[in-house]
């Protein structure tokens, strides 16, 4: 059975002032349909660019190549009429900072309705509205804020509008980027939960994008890491972050060490592993690994052999050279 | 590296002019400007100089007047017989000079209205605002044909009219920076240590204001210029002392433009267009250079 | 909650327009010397003729006095009495404001929907050679003089192509064939001035308009419209200029203040008998009651269009609308 999502060495490049940056360089990842797939990683790591080259909307300046199949159809070969049409019937964008990815001037009854309008023209004025009702209401908000403006709005409120409107067309797959992380923690847990609960009544399929890994680790099935453009882990959460005491873990020295940098709650109290240095100029970036500037664990090796993904358990994957059966 | 840090970088005002003048220069429309502008005070300067106009040597035959570009006018002649060429030359001079000087005018006025009203706050913003806002609302070309109706002609009642129109828009530049200048940490702390107000004013919030008023003056130039030349084309300007915009109004009552003496109206026009074309440009790149913030994002 | 909001509004109109009456007043009563020397400088009066004008007009009371009947007439529609013209100011300017009027109107609509469609246009293919063309064109027109494109018209179709007329509102002594004669007769006087002030205005608009887009386009908003699976077009046209319009507005507001100045210009190029017209001829008369009347006409003209668009703004931007 294949995979609603395959994407195969996803690249990305960007042409900034005379020089090309490659922003993701040879991502690839499948994604069952149900599933939900979680995607770490600093800021700046390509996590965003990957996920939005689905729906093709990075900016015109963006050259992308490689395959990306959506249920079969080759997202990257479609006019723009089929693009058009493919987007957010199939796969639809929770976008990060909720103030800013809504109309300022559209109410936003009217913002949820317009991708329905536009994706089953026949629906009538009365059906779209009741539609629209229904799916504020699946969110929490009440129905009579429909006729709002998104400046009316609280911020944990903008982000449940964001998630009705995602879900308006009943998309296959749903995109979120950075969902939470401009709220308050207790905004937070509300909008993760009202996710995962969305996520099983309707068997919705999802990236989650985020560099929080403890959300990931509550909501996603798998979890892939990247670093610099690169795939470097990718697992099950089970297996990535197991309960506490359980032993396993992440066997990439940059997951450890993001995971090191949280303090943990009802851990015992020790000082928080930050990791030095930052991340490689895309423009140029080193030879080998691109982690190993920063490595704690670096050999020889490290410096002229970028490492493939290796096994590193069942449904387990890293791209280091230490990992797996080594000489 | 930043300029802060790099060590050979000079700083300095006369550093940071040097550096915004190359900055300029680089971008295609503020060059053009900046070229525009260097031909036509060349022509200020050197122009009377070098062929002084003489308003008393009038044609001395019927033939003389309104006649066509030659190799002895090389502009032709106007209604008297009188070269065009050589008074495009002097007219060049009095346009300017009206224009920067009315300039000058407008900058002062506004800038100190607007720190006093930034700076000092309340009443006195409150105050010095509504009188701002009372003279932005007026129509400018309307008011200043009124007042130069009323206080005369000479060249500089002229620039005095002009200037008391531009500043509105300076003092609410200025104060709005002022205001946000204010607040930061900076400030508080100069202000901690007990300095004067005047002190205050003049080495810490007056450099930070002065690449603004600078940038503004720029355009507010253009917009004087084209006033001095609407004026003197209505009949307001100082018969005296002929600029481009005097030229015009006799070509205009005279019937030049009816007679097709083409060479009469036309580089005046030109002229006026070249002034104001090289200020604007120069002034939009420098615009776009002292407030980078969204002005071109990508 | 809307309505003190605009009691407010309303009350600040009030005391803008009683200070420019007010400045209007003052201003022309700072001349030295008594006005019934200067308008008889033409003619002789005796000393005695003087004195009683100076009754008449109540120039011997003071200023307060003065500025109160100066109120009331006002009120009244009583501008004051035109020597050069010989008749009360305000029949002369009634006369004339609706040719101005219909000039204003006819060059304000081109320029506004001409300018904001072509700004729309350069926006949405930026960086284009149509882009860099229309921002270039765009300052080089807005740097000439509205006086002198006016000449360079008059110069074009006066002696080259003698296809439209370059003066006056009418043809002196025309007998019209048909009922819409005098209409057409008047539509093709208006086509030149029009075009003089459409052509020096219209820059402004263009780059506006062209500026507020692409600031609108970078915006995140923007993204979730393509997202949506928005036709290109819709998301510039709908979601783009939906917000992009608001800047547009207020420079129409701000643009009724220029454009009374390009008013007077084009008037006086092609002898278009309206306000701006007026303006010059009391220039030259050094009618000063008629000029006073002129000012206070352009002045209350841009206060009310000033005032009007703030209002007109506040309603398409839901944002602002609370505070």
């Amino acid at each position: 059975m294949t995979a609603l999502l395959e994407i195969e060495d996803l690249r990305v490049r960007y042409a900034v002032g005379g020089r090309s940056v490659e922003a993701v360089g040879g991502v690839s990842l499948t994604l069952e349909g149900g599933e939900a797939l979680g995607l770490a990683g600093e800021s700046g790591c390509g996590k965003t660019t990957a996920a939005l080259s689905i729906p093709r909307l990075l900016p015109e300046t963006a050259s992308v190549t490689g395959q990306i199949r959506l249920d079969g159809v080759d997202v990257l070969s479609l006019n723009d009429d089929a693009l058009d049409d493919l987007r957010w019937r199939r796969v639809s964008v929770v976008f990060q900072g909720a103030m800013n990815a809504l109309n300022p001037v559209q109410r936003i009854g009217a913002q949820i309705l317009e991708p329905i309008r536009l994706h089953e023209k026949q629906t009538s004025t009365t059906e779209g509205r009741g539609r629209v009702a229904e799916l504020l209401e699946a969110v929490g908000i009440p129905g009579d804020r429909a006729r709002d403006y998104p400046h009316e709005l609280s911020g944990g409120m903008r982000q449940r509008v964001m998630i009705a409107m995602a879900l308006a067309c009943r998309p296959q797959l749903v995109l979120a980027d950075e969902p939470i992380t401009a709220l308050d923690v207790m905004t937070q847990a509300q909008i993760l939960g009202l996710l995962r609960d969305l996520r099983e009544r309707l068997g919705l399929s999802m990236i989650l994008i985020s560099h929080d890994l403890s959300v990931l680790a509550e909501t996603c099935d798998r979890i892939a890491i990247m670093y610099a453009g690169r795939l470097v882990e990718e697992g099950t959460a089970t297996t990535l972050f197991p309960p506490a005491g359980a032993g396993g873990g992440p066997a990439h020295p940059y997951t450890k060490g993001l995971l090191g940098a949280f303090p943990n709650i009802r851990g015992e109290r020790r000082f928080v592993d930050g990791m030095p240095g930052y991340p490689p100029d895309l423009a140029s970036p080193p030879p080998g690994c691109r982690f190993h500037e920063r490595c704690p664990v670096a050999i020889e090796r490290c410096l002229t052999d970028d490492p493939a993904l290796r096994p590193a358990g069942s449904g387990h994957v890293a791209a280091c050279h230490l990992v797996g059966e080594e000489p | 590296m930043s300029v802060a840090e790099d060590p050979l970088e000079p700083t300095g005002a006369w550093a940071a002019t040097e550096r915004t003048f190359g900055e300029i220069w680089r971008d295609r429309i503020g060059r053009t400007g900046l070229v525009l502008l260097v031909i036509i005070f060349l022509t200020a300067v050197l122009g009377p100089i070098v062929l002084p106009f003489d308003p008393d040597k009038v044609g001395a035959s019927a033939e003389s007047i309104f006649s066509r570009p030659s190799s002895s006018h090389w502009l032709g002649t106007d209604e008297l017989g009188r070269d065009v060429f050589r008074q495009f030359l002097a007219g060049a001079k009095i346009s300017l000079t009206v224009g920067l000087v009315a300039t000058i005018i407008s900058i002062l006025i506004g800038s100190v209205v607007g720190l006093v009203a930034g700076y000092f706050g309340r009443w006195v913003d409150a105050v010095l605002m509504r009188l701002t806002d009372f003279f932005l609302v007026l129509p400018t070309i309307p008011l200043v044909i009124v007042l130069a109706a009323v206080f005369g002609q000479s060249l500089g009642i002229l620039m005095l009219v002009i200037g008391l129109t531009g500043w509105p828009s300076i003092a609410r530049i200025v104060r709005s920076q002022v205001l946000s200048l204010r607040e930061r940490q900076f400030v508080l702390r100069v202000r901690s240590m007990g300095s004067t107000h005047v002190r205050m004013i003049t080495r810490h919030i007056l450099p930070n204001v002065a690449p603004l008023i600078f940038a503004n003056a720029v355009l507010v130039i253009a917009g004087s210029i084209l006033a001095e030349a609407t004026l003197a084309f209505l009949g307001l300007g100082d018969p005296v002392h002929i600029s481009w915009g005097t030229m015009l109004h006799f070509a205009f009552v005279t019937g030049a433009v009816g007679r097709g003496a083409w060479w009469y109206f036309l580089p005046p026009g030109l002229g006026i267009v070249a002034v104001v074309l090289g200020f604007t440009l120069a002034g939009h790149t420098l615009d776009r250079i002292l407030n980078p913030r969204l002005r071109e994002r990508r | 909650m809307r309505l003190p909001f605009i009691g407010r509004k309303l009350g600040q109109l009030f005391f803008t327009l009683l200070g420019v009456v007010t400045f209007n007043f003052l201003l022309f009563r700072v001349l030295p010397g008594d006005p019934i020397q200067l308008y008889a400088r033409s003619g002789h009066l005796t000393p005695e003729a003087a004195d009683q004008l100076r009754r008449i007009f109540g120039l011997d009371k003071p200023l307060l006095a003065q500025f109160w009947i100066y109120l009331r007439g006002l009120l009244h529609g009583d501008m004051g009495f035109s020597l050069t013209y010989r008749r009360p100011v305000a029949d002369i300017v009634v006369q004339r404001l609706g040719n101005t009027i219909l000039l204003v109107g006819a060059a304000t609509l081109v320029v506004v929907v001409l300018g904001v469609i072509l700004g729309a246009t350069a926006a949405s293919r930026r960086g284009s050679r149509l882009d860099s063309a229309t921002v270039f064109g765009s300052l080089m027109l807005w740097s000439m003089p509205t006086f002198w494109v006016g000449l360079l018209l008059v110069f074009a179709f006066g002696v080259w192509f003698q296809i439209l007329p370059i003066s006056g509102i009418s043809d002196a002594g025309a007998t019209y064939t048909s009922a819409f004669g005098p209409a057409h007769d008047v539509a093709r006087h208006l086509v030149l001035p029009t075009l003089t002030l459409v052509l020096v205005d219209i820059g402004q608009f263009v780059l506006i308009t062209r500026s507020s887009l692409v600031d609108v386009l970078t915006e995140d908003f923007i993204t979730t419209a393509r997202a949506k699976g928005n036709p290109r077009r819709r998301v510039v046209w709908k979601h783009g200029m939906r917000n992009a319009m608001l800047p547009v507005v207020t420079t129409s507001a701000l643009y009724i203040g220029l454009v009374v100045g390009g008013a007077i210009q084009v008037e006086t190029v092609f002898s278009w008998p309206g306000m701006g017209e007026l303006t010059y001829e009391a220039v030259l008369r050094r009618d000063y009651p008629v000029l006073e009347a002129c000012f206070l006409m352009f002045a209350l003209t841009v206060i009310l269009a000033n005032f009007l668009s703030d209002l007109l703004y506040r309603r398409l931007d839901p944002r602002v609308r609370e505070s």
